[in-house]
């Protein structure tokens, strides 16, 4: 599955979160980015920075170069994005737009997924507070945080993450819903089909760890 | 004095005239007095003197700080602007400039003329000059600083126009000074009048600036001291004259960026800044300025960086000069583009830079960087300056992090250990699972006195979203009240 996301993903890909704070967003496209030692081009509007924070190089897997710019507009945010994707020697381009903007509309995104096919580099879009409306995304997926593993030497600590993924449309492959383990160690990220039962899935995270076992 | 009284006049809070005012520089004991402005020199302050004695004599003095490297290179300036008199110029000194206008004085009408005009056109700075024509540099000195005002030397009439000026116009010593005049030797014609053997058996061991024969000779011409002038660092300069005004600018960037690359490749250059100047039929000037982010050459690149910019300038009725200045020149080797194409994709990256930066301004864009250091947030440098070895960090970090930590209200069972509920952003947050605490203490070589500890939790909610909170501080450390807690980031 992952080579699906990595494979597939050279094109505009879109992430929307449930809540708008959600940091699984981050990881998950991160997680999808091919592993070479060329730089990422990120690029916030000064509101996904206040809100949700900015990248923390630290804290990044697989921590590569990064260029980051934060821009007070949305505009400005999908100039420089489109900018970015010119570059030949960038591995991805990250934006970040909050909300729903009138210009983020279906041209705009039109205009990043060919640039991004032409190119041939992931170009991600990472929405906070929007609920998905018209668009050119090639890919458009929902990510939420789950409970995470358990810890292999601490059984109160949370472990590797997991989240729940959902592929909601898509050019490419037939839309579902999968729960993504990013496994630390290996640096990758495994994706199980999802649970049918939602019981399970709300529970706490003796029941997740069953549940994904 | 002046350059100062300049600076602090266009600030707009200029003091008073009779406010006495001097500038000082460090001294071996204490500040020493570098310059006065002229209420000062009235109550008696000399340059020299030390400060606090000045103080006591004068209690409302105003002590200001000398520049005294922002002296010398504005000196340098001046040193270049004087070459619209003659073409050898040259910085004599912390405060004089020697022109050597031998030919060029009939330019402007005589001596005497070039004098004034000098003046004049110093005076339209907001210098004050004393200026002197000498055949010699070591005359021209004396005569500038202890003769009459705008003194000229004829050819020949040096030992005449020296002869009763004092000997601290041979450019000699203090202490050599004090000697002389302890000998009562006080005039350069007193000790011209000396006989020659005398002064050189007194003096025969002292280097030239403690040396009063061999200055005497400097200033009566017997020993040669010749002006040796530097050169201007050249201008890399585009323009183009149009015959008629125009009123869009952007046909001729191309030609402008093609001309000044060649000058620039020529001399194996390459510009990091870039300055188009427009100027108006009705004298209007306007300018744009680019920074790039590393030494470029390439016409096609810097033409591109302008793309949008040039719409701001005010055309009025019309252009009719336009110059295209490199700053920031520096030396750029040529690089070998290979058979295949290759060889480009390392400027691709800098050119990308450029044109984020002319857009965005270059302060929006940040390259950060690993630094071993254990406080988070200084955890990453954005700088790309820094070339050494990325530090690994062992400990897990969150994914993203806040600009600045936002507090939360907490609920916890035990004081030390971590929370059981909190609210942040107005909603409640269950803890289910926590790892921690990682305790951060604060870098006392930079941090203040009193700054507390930090004792760091990752904690997971009952929805399973990951935070990293931490306490400042612990109970009863002294440093404050009860610790507070704060959210600093989230893990993916």
């Amino acid at each position: 599955m992952q080579g699906f996301t990595q494979a597939t993903a050279r094109t505009l890909s879109e992430v929307f979160s449930t809540t708008s704070t959600d940091a699984g967003l981050s990881g998950f496209v991160m997680s999808s980015i091919p592993r070479r030692n060329a730089p990422v081009l990120w690029v916030q509007d000064h509101m996904s920075q206040n809100e949700a924070g900015r990248p923390y190089l630290p804290g990044l897997w697989s921590r590569r170069p990064m260029i980051h710019i934060t821009l007070p507009r949305a505009a400005d945010v999908l100039w420089a994005m489109e900018e970015g994707l010119r570059c030949a020697s960038l591995v991805a381009v990250i934006g970040e737009v909050w909300g729903a903007p009138p210009v983020l509309d279906f041209t705009a995104t039109r205009r990043l997924a060919t640039r991004a096919e032409a190119s041939d580099m992931p170009c991600w879009l990472i929405r906070r507070g929007a609920v998905p409306d018209l668009s050119a995304a090639r890919n458009r997926w929902r990510v939420a945080s789950l409970p995470s593993m358990l810890h292999p030497h601490d059984p109160m600590a949370p472990g590797d993450p997991r989240w729940q993924v959902e592929l909601f449309r898509s050019r490419e492959m037939e839309p579902g819903t999968w729960v993504a383990r990013y496994d630390r160690a290996a640096d990758r990220v495994d994706f199980s089909a999802a649970f049918r039962d939602g019981a399970v899935a709300e529970g706490d995270s003796a029941a997740g760890l069953r549940a994904a076992g | 004095m002046e350059r100062w009284q300049k600076a602090i006049a266009r600030q707009g809070c200029a003091p008073p005239d009779d406010l006495a005012i001097v500038l000082a520089t460090e001294g071996p004991h204490g500040p020493v007095i570098h310059a006065a402005n002229r209420a000062a020199r009235l109550a008696g302050i000399a340059p020299g003197a030390r400060v606090v004695d000045m103080r006591a004599s004068c209690p409302d003095l105003r002590v200001e700080y000398a520049d005294v490297e922002g002296d010398r290179r504005a000196l340098e300036r001046l040193m270049l602007w004087a070459r619209r008199w003659c073409p050898w110029t040259v910085v004599d000194g912390t405060d004089g400039l020697i022109l050597d206008t031998t030919g060029s004085d009939h330019l402007l009408g005589g001596e005497a003329a070039m004098l004034a005009e000098m003046e004049a056109r110093l005076s339209a700075l907001g210098v004050s000059a004393q200026l002197a024509v000498a055949p010699t540099w070591g005359a021209a000195w004396a005569m500038a600083r202890h003769g009459a005002v705008r003194a000229i030397c004829p050819e020949g009439g040096i030992a005449a126009a020296l002869e009763r000026l004092p000997v601290a116009g041979l450019r000699l010593e203090g202490e050599t000074l004090l000697l002389l005049q302890r000998l009562g030797l006080k005039t350069i014609g007193a000790l011209a009048a000396v006989p020659r053997l005398s002064l050189a058996r007194r003096f025969v061991r002292s280097p030239l600036p403690a040396n009063p024969l061999l200055r005497l000779d400097q200033a009566m011409g017997a020993l040669a001291e010749p002006v040796a002038s530097v050169d201007a660092p050249r201008r890399m300069r585009a323009e183009a004259r149009l015959p008629e005004p125009i009123q869009d600018p952007t046909h001729f960037l191309p030609l402008l960026c093609a001309d000044l690359c060649a000058q620039l490749a020529h001399a194996g250059l390459g510009c990091r800044a870039l300055h188009l100047t427009v100027y108006r039929t009705d004298g209007e000037v306007s300018t744009v300025d680019l920074v790039i982010a590393s030494g470029s050459r390439d016409a096609g690149h810097l033409h591109g960086l302008f793309k949008g910019k040039l719409e701001r300038i005010n055309p009025g009725f019309g252009f009719d000069l336009i110059t295209l200045d490199a700053g920031m020149v520096e030396p750029l080797g040529t690089l070998q583009i290979g058979l295949d194409g290759g060889g480009e994709e390392d400027l691709q990256l800098p050119r990308l830079i450029d044109r984020l930066g002319a857009r965005f301004g270059s302060k929006a864009i940040k390259q950060p960087v690993l630094v071993a250091r254990h406080v988070p947030e200084r955890a990453e440098n954005w700088s790309d300056s820094a070339k050494a070895p990325a530090p690994t960090h062992t400990k897990e970090r969150p994914s993203r992090l806040l600009t600045s930590p936002e507090e939360i209200r907490v609920l916890y069972a035990v004081p030390e250990g971590p929370p059981a509920q909190f609210i942040w952003r107005r909603q409640t947050h269950r803890v289910a699972r926590y790892e921690g605490p990682e305790r951060i203490a604060p870098e006392w070589w930079t941090d203040r006195p009193g700054t507390r500890l930090r004792d760091y939790f990752k904690i997971e909610d009952q929805t399973g979203r990951r935070f990293w909170l931490y306490r400042e501080g612990l109970h009863e450390d002294g440093r404050g009240g009860d610790p507070r807690w704060f959210l600093h980031g989230m893990f993916a």
